[in-house]
């Protein structure tokens, strides 16, 4: 494991057969190690491949405009007359509950980054908290979950839209304090010379220049935080529960495109099965679509 | 208050300092208000975990770390955390065994190995797959990868290694559904794996090229710059990533629930059902009566998974810091 080992062949007494040998093994070596690596990628590659597939193949047969109109109905398995049902109800719930934690969680995240990169780079208070969103980035999201229930659901009785919507919040704001943060830091000081220079007050050098410098990167700290919480189950599944009816009302259980996945997947019902590949394949896609769109973004600005 | 102030050299100094103070002072308090906020989240989280838990935790004692009971019967309940406990650690530590070679070769190939015009196409494809949602895992878990490892490790292997003396006994089993410890931690190892392969790779970035250089000239093969220059330069760093993959790893939900057979009881194989912490509460939590002890019981396992993330996620960083700065 140490240093030695790359200077060894060179220092003995040259024989040249051993040399040549010693030299083959260390070329064998090198070339199995580089073809395991190869390997190793193929893998990595191969299991993004085949869930892709899988997606396309098993959801794009149970994909229609019907998936996107109707609500969920029981299922018609042996009927196969009846009308199938949709997933309409659990996309708009998405849609509900995604827009209320990235509304809520963005403005705090991007509070918290602002302090942590202009404010307390070094102090004890901003290490703390960059330490404490650290973890909570990857702190395990049914966690969240079972703190929104103690804190929201218990007072309220019952599962709620607006439950869910907080616990999603919570799992925004770290993402958006780690994206903010980083593209803050990557500002040159002389930008902020030069406004604190014409007597600019901080707080305007931050909004009206800093913010606005690093605005690609928060928006793609932002986008990547709303399609994590997009794809989230485990967390809602303490919170708003999931509803097999379509419901604006925050005050009532809500569902979620990933709520309705999980539900019509462990049914049993080939029918519903397939609806729930459908909706698989809707998630995915969007996720993987605002993840690229985000990328894209901050390519571009480099 | 208004943008024109900037370039007015007119105005009066003295109103505009205070002006410029004020609207200093509310903004910064603003910004430190949202940082206080998220500490206060954190410890938010842990007190109402452990008061939720505190019932179970009188009822039962330290008995609930080490009772392997899972009784929800009224009048005979009793609940202890050992079998999730143990799919948890478990099924994490598999995990990272099966996903850390593949990083390592994934990190080592986009670093060293793969030409230009590979490394970016690759590296995007890999971060991709840490963006697919992991209900997502679960389905192509259930039904692609349990049948596959049903068939093609489960068997063979039970019948091979399930022969040996003493350790047979972890590869043989009778379980027909298929799902199994093995089945959650394979799925746990691909969803880790882009985690730890990125972390390695920025690492493996960061070592200064002089070093490879030097090396190099001495005409050291890419292997043996890894081996003796790249890994031990970034070692600390890239324990820190195993770390944060382990992290990740434990406190996993909707894909474990899905493929490792949810059986609340202890199992001697690894290709035997079991659950984890994170997938019992998903399964039995939103069914449990509100104030019960079975939910007081979820609770304190909540706050276990919490305690142990915690320590593992706070490594990992501490170890990762020298990357951060």
């Amino acid at each position: 494991m140490s240093a030695t080992i790359v200077s060894t062949p060179s220092f003995h007494k040259r024989d040249p057969a051993m040399a040549a040998a010693l030299n083959r093994r260390r070329r064998f070596v090198d070339g199995l190690v580089r073809w395991l690596c190869i390997i190793a990628t193929a893998v990595g590659l191969f299991f993004l491949a085949s869930i892709l597939l899988t997606l396309i193949l098993r959801g794009i047969s149970s994909i229609s405009i019907i998936t996107f109109t109707t609500e969920f109905r029981p299922t018609t398995y042996g009927d196969p007359t009846a009308e199938t049902g949709g997933l309409y109800h659990a996309i708009m719930g998405t849609l509900v509950q995604t827009a209320i934690g990235t509304g809520v969680g963005t403005p705090i995240g991007l509070l918290v980054g602002t302090y942590l990169a202009e404010y307390a780079r070094n102090s004890a208070l901003g290490n703390a908290v960059r330490f404490v969103s650290d973890v909570l980035l990857s702190a395990p999201s049914i966690l969240v979950g079972l703190f929104v229930y103690q804190l929201v659901v218990l007072p309220m009785g019952g599962f709620s839209g607006i439950a869910g919507g907080a616990a999603l919040a919570i799992l925004v704001i770290p993402v958006v304090v780690r994206t903010t943060e980083d593209m803050l830091q990557l500002i040159p000081n002389t930008l902020r010379e030069a406004v604190v220079g014409l007597g600019a007050p901080k707080w305007k050098m931050v909004t009206l220049v800093c913010w606005r410098a690093a605005l690609s990167g928060i928006v793609t700290g932002i986008l990547l935080a709303t399609a994590r919480i997009t794809g989230e189950t485990a967390p809602l599944l303490l919170t708003s529960f999931g509803n097999n009816v379509t419901s604006f009302n925050l005050g009532n259980a809500m569902a979620s495109l990933p709520i309705a996945i999980y539900q019509q997947a462990n049914s049993g019902f080939p029918d519903l099965i397939d609806i729930a590949w459908a909706g698989a394949l809707i998630v995915t896609f969007g996720v993987l679509a605002i993840n690229i769109v985000a990328r894209l973004l901050l390519a571009g600005r480099k | 208050m208004s943008d024109t102030s900037l370039p007015q050299a007119s105005a009066p100094p003295a109103t505009r300092r205070t002006i410029g103070s004020a609207g200093d002072t509310l903004f910064e308090w603003l910004c430190r208000g949202a940082g206080l906020f998220v500490l206060l989240l954190l410890g938010a989280i842990i007190l109402t975990l452990f008061i939720g838990g505190l019932p179970a935790f009188r009822e039962f004692g330290l008995q609930f770390l080490w009772s392997s009971d899972w009784n929800p019967v009224e009048g005979r309940e009793s609940y202890g955390a050992l079998v999730p406990m143990l799919g948890t650690i478990v099924t994490s530590i598999l995990a990272i065994m099966l996903g850390v070679p593949v990083a390592f070769g994934i990190a080592f190939f986009l670093t060293e190995l793969a030409p230009q015009w590979v490394r970016r196409p690759v590296g995007t494809a890999i971060e991709l797959l840490a963006a697919v949602p992991s209900i997502i895992f679960g389905m192509w878990g259930l039904f692609v990868l349990v049948p596959f490892v049903q068939n093609y490790i489960q068997l063979p292997f039970g019948e091979t290694l399930g022969a040996l003396p003493i350790v047979g006994v972890i590869f043989d089993s009778n379980n027909f559904a298929g799902t199994s410890i093995f089945a959650a931690a394979m799925v746990l190892a691909i969803m880790i794996l882009p985690f730890i392969a990125a972390t390695m790779r920025d690492v493996f970035n960061q070592v200064p090229p002089v070093y490879k250089e030097s090396a190099y000239g001495l005409g050291a093969t890419r292997w043996e710059v890894m081996k003796g220059v790249v890994l031990p330069y970034t070692r600390i760093s890239v324990v820190g990533g195993i770390m944060l993959g382990l992290g990740r790893a434990l406190g996993e939900t909707m894909a474990v629930t899905f493929v490792i057979g949810n059986a609340n009881r202890m199992a001697s194989s690894i290709f035997d059902p079991s659950t984890t912490i994170a997938s019992v509460v998903a399964m039995e939590f939103p069914e449990s009566l509100m104030g019960s002890l079975k939910q007081s019981s979820l609770l304190a396992l909540g706050f276990l998974l919490f305690f142990i993330s915690f320590v593992v996620l706070a490594v990992s960083r501490w170890l990762l810091r020298s990357r951060l700065k």
